[in-house]
């Protein structure tokens, strides 16, 4: 086991980011235009990435499994972005965001590397409003703001329910722009199968061209993973159909340390599942917390009426409700962060009293949120004897301006109206505070191999606040990789086109045609998804809200001999050179197969219970999650060595120098 | 309940494709149609047949990654929906349901019910965006207010999420619901205004060279538009054309 170097400069934590973009090594413009990038994956964080490293002129190719970059993941984010604006003059600065993301991470996340956050973070709004992103505005024309989870100012920027696709469009823009001036060239639809590693360095890739199925050879001088994160390991989560580890996973199997898998978000306000047929999960955003209550029934009786169709929500009266986590969490009230309101609703689920067919969820209800804002509006407009009625209907116009795309999707889905009886909601697999291992620099322990956005660990520790990865994804690409790629880069100025007729290249390629061929004439008896079900059904129940060391060991050989069945049996119709969708699919899985071994291996070693990961073995009386400091203070990152059971262990210690480790507390 | 699916089976660019009938049972009303689909193919993987290829990713409305000519509809019967958003509650026990890739010359069919759509993006690279570097060194983002009818406007327009249905839903196969909703999104906000002549000529240029047809305002891209993007977008951008071809 090793230490590994976080590379944090040195000086005070205000000071450090300034001083380290004053100290790197800057590439002149005319040598940049004989550097080649590859960005893989075009999100937020690679989109921005991409666009900005055009700009500085390198030249740069992007990679994205969908048909165009705005297709991306981040196009789903619902809620909002922070920034230590402090806009709303409530007391905001860059240390308390630094402060609440720390302490909302479990102190498991780095100083250094959150306080640069929340110093960019600021720069990152100026930036889109330049752009063109049309963020909500109050009536004077200034921006607005609502609050969201872990936090007791309001920083958060939104554009209704769809900041994500308003700043992935943007940054899609700025892309544009670069593609029409011959700076950025795309290839969409497009799967980065390999990384080649030329005398230690990152120096390419091997990509499958997904329309005609071709693999092609890309070099670059260094090469950028922004692929976002492993959440469909679970098979059902919220994120995209196609959103795979793929990329980060091959880098990790060349050399990248995978750091922290086990953290994975499970948010608490999702739409229930409703039957085995369910592809996926739909969020309902966090910022829905702003105004609505989320309660379950007091009495057991209650909530088997309710499952039963007997009764009715708005039958109970305002004491036959538990207002839980009013209840336990005073002080935040429904605004706890994520990890904690899960577990929450879990907790109240598991002793009954939880409400649709299946008993597996909770009412989000806007009811109070609708009268209060009903009489405001009357009040605004002079009417100071309103009828309840008027109340009503002012209030929905309220709730519809600010959340109506959600209560839109809710109703598609569910088939009940949310503005007439409280939706139904339930934890689901979100997003993973885990990936690959990187320095301050963005780097991961391959040189010249950098990982931003969801697919590194930096940031958000144990558990992510709401509204902070949209902030960390623009902020890796746009603001910080540029400058710390640049350093790197500098050595690279007398080095050339990087040739693909070389040993490495054929080795990469031989390696993955390898793979797909197996798989095509595997010619088993089960389908993909039979496997990813499967998969799926095994991390859920060992691997999920809840984990002890006995289900996380069963987890462990369940999922190796999984792995073992689906290279035996796995069938994937149709032909390599072809647009084939169960072969791109296969390729994923056969990922998820391995790195959800490593996943429950690091759940199992880690013996405390922080942010998302709760194991029952440690809790306090009260059910709350119960770190143990003295030695687990650490980030697990894993070597790989061609056995995910047999990953070696390296530490990176965490320091706290500016803020008080303490047990954290919502009461 | 049982369905009759007509599928738009076409093995590539260069061969020829035709509707081939697909008979399936125990369809829920609580699938998505795309959940449906998946049922479809797991039963053609297990028979040894191929399965058929259709663009999806989010899965919840907002990428614009999945399309499909529904009954002759963009994304089906439902209104502001799009096919991954389509439950099969929409549908009845017994009825024959026609699947065909949405249908323009500029969105070539790949495979089965996968279109190209890179011509969309090729509109967008002719201007869709402000031309300003991301070095985050610009004005502070409260400096220039915004009229808040004019910000939710433009965020309106924004919020396309350029699936292709407008192009699909027109008989002429005219991108102007598209090109206009980009346009309409910058020429609203004050930082948009600057390159809005060159904008609007360049995007307007990009798209007829793409060979979509014209607008003679029937207003079905409206109908079926699953983000709800309004027709006074297009007024909006003829507006904006004329300006700028009496000023370039």
């Amino acid at each position: 086991m090793s230490i590994l170097d976080s590379k944090i400069p040195e000086g005070p934590l205000a000071d450090k980011w300034t001083k380290h973009k004053n100290d790197v090594n800057l590439v002149n413009p005319a040598n940049k235009r004989n550097i080649d990038v590859i960005v893989v994956g075009t999100g937020l964080a690679g989109g921005s990435a991409a666009a900005t490293l055009a700009e500085l002129g390198y030249n740069v190719k992007t990679f994205c499994y969908q048909d165009s970059p705005r297709r991306a993941h981040s196009i789903a984010a619902q809620g909002g972005i922070n920034a230590a604006k402090n806009y709303q003059g409530d007391g905001d600065s860059n240390y308390r965001l630094f402060y609440d993301t720390v302490k909302g991470g479990d102190y498991r996340s780095r100083e250094g590397n959150v306080y640069r956050l929340a110093e960019v973070s600021a720069n990152i709004i100026d930036q889109c409003v330049a752009q063109g992103v049309p963020f909500a505005r109050e009536y004077g024309g200034m921006l607005d703001n609502r609050s969201f989870g872990g936090v007791l100012v309001s920083r958060t920027f939104y554009a209704k329910g769809q900041t994500g696709q308003q700043l992935l469009l943007g940054a899609y823009s700025a892309m544009n722009r670069q593609i029409n001036r011959g700076k950025i060239t795309p290839f969409n639809r497009h799967e980065m199968l390999d990384l080649v590693i030329v005398d230690g360095k990152a120096r390419g890739i091997i990509a499958r061209d997904l329309v005609s199925g071709k693999i092609e050879r890309h070099s670059a001088h260094a090469v950028v993973i922004a692929s976002g994160g492993y959440g469909n390991v679970f098979f059902l989560s919220t994120n995209a159909m196609g959103s795979n580890a793929t990329a980060a996973w091959k880098i990790h199997k060349r050399g990248a340390y995978f750091a922290n898998p086990c953290y994975t978000q499970i948010h608490p306000t999702c739409i229930p599942v409703s039957g085995d047929h369910q592809s996926k999960l739909t969020l309902m955003s966090e910022s829905l917390r702003n105004d609505g209550r989320i309660w379950v029934p007091k009495k057991k009786e209650d909530a088997i009426a309710i499952r039963e169709g007997k009764k009715k929500a708005k039958d109970l009266s305002e004491d036959e409700r538990d207002y839980y986590l009013e209840r336990r969490y005073p002080s935040f009230g429904n605004l706890v962060p994520r990890d904690v309101a899960s577990r929450a609703a879990k907790e109240r689920c598991d002793a009954g009293f939880g409400v649709n067919k299946t008993g597996q969820a909770v009412f989000l209800d806007f009811a109070s949120a609708i009268e209060r804002y009903g009489k405001e509006q009357a009040a605004m407009h002079g009417n100071h004897n309103p009828s309840k009625e008027e109340i009503t209907k002012l209030g929905k116009q309220v709730i519809e301006n600010k959340y109506g795309n959600l209560f839109q999707m809710y109703e598609k889905i569910v088939d009940e109206n949310p503005y007439e009886s409280p939706m139904m909601i339930y934890p689901a697999v979100h997003y993973t505070m885990g990936g690959i291992w990187v320095d301050y620099n963005l780097q991961s322990t391959i040189p010249g191999c950098y990982v931003t956005g969801e697919a590194n660990f930096s940031d958000h520790g144990a558990n992510r606040l709401g509204a902070s990865a949209l902030m960390q994804g623009l902020a890796d690409g746009y603001f910080v990789l540029p400058y710390t790629i640049g350093d790197y880069l500098s050595k690279d100025i007398k080095t050339g086109p990087i040739p693909t007729d070389t040993k490495e290249f054929d080795e990469a390629e031989n390696k993955v045609l390898q793979q797909l061929e197996t798989l095509i004439n595997n010619n088993g008896k089960h389908s993909v998804d039979y496997f990813h079900k499967k998969l799926g059904h095994i991390m859920w129940n060992k691997c999920g809200m809840a984990r002890n060391a006995t289900d996380l060991a069963s987890a462990m050989t369940e999922i190796r001999a999984l792995r073992e069945e689906f290279w035996k049996d796995v069938k994937v119709p149709g032909e390599l050179n072809e647009m084939n969708a169960e072969l791109e699919k296969a390729m994923r899985v056969a990922d998820f197969l391995e790195l959800g071994e490593l996943f429950a291996k690091d759940a199992l070693h880690r013996n405390e219970s922080c942010g998302g990961h709760f194991r029952e073995e440690y809790q306090t009386e009260e059910g709350e999650a119960l770190r143990d400091d003295e030695n687990f203070m650490y980030v697990a990152a894993w070597e790989y060595t061609g056995d995910p059971a047999q990953e070696i262990l390296h530490k990176e210690e965490l320091k706290y120098e500016n803020i008080e480790v303490k047990s954290r507390s919502y009461k | 309940m049982k369905l009759t699916l007509k599928i738009w089976r076409q093995k590539n660019a260069n061969t020829k494709g035709e509707l081939k009938t697909y008979p399936i049972d125990g369809i829920e009303g609580d699938m998505s149609f795309l959940e449906m689909l998946d049922v479809l193919n797991e039963e053609l993987i297990n028979k040894g047949d191929e399965p058929v290829v259709f663009d999806h990713d989010c899965r919840e409305g907002i990428c614009g990654s999945c399309s499909l000519q529904i009954n002759g509809e963009p994304h089906g019967p439902d209104r502001l929906v799009t096919t991954c958003q389509l439950h099969m509650r929409m549908f009845n026990d017994g009825d024959t349901i026609v699947i065909e890739p949405f249908r323009a010359k500029a969105f070539p069919v790949i495979k089965d019910l996968v279109v190209d759509r890179t011509s969309f993006e090729r509109i967008q690279q002719a201007g869709g965006y402000i031309s300003v570097n991301t070095s985050g060194n610009t004005i502070d983002a409260n400096a220039i207010p915004v009229n808040k009818q004019d910000a939710d406007d433009s965020f309106n327009a924004a919020t396309c999420i350029g699936c292709g249905a407008c192009v699909a839903a027109c008989k002429n196969a005219s991108a102007m619901l598209f090109t206009s909703a980009k346009v309409s999104q910058f020429a609203l906000l004050p930082q948009g205004k600057v390159e809005a002549t060159e904008r609007v000529l360049n995007m307007v240029a990009q798209m007829d060279k793409e060979g979509f047809g014209n607008c003679t305002n029937t207003g079905a891209c409206e109908i079926e538009c699953p983000k709800g993007i309004s027709l006074e977008n297009i007024a909006r951008m003829n507006r904006e054309y004329l300006n700028a071809s009496i000023k370039g």
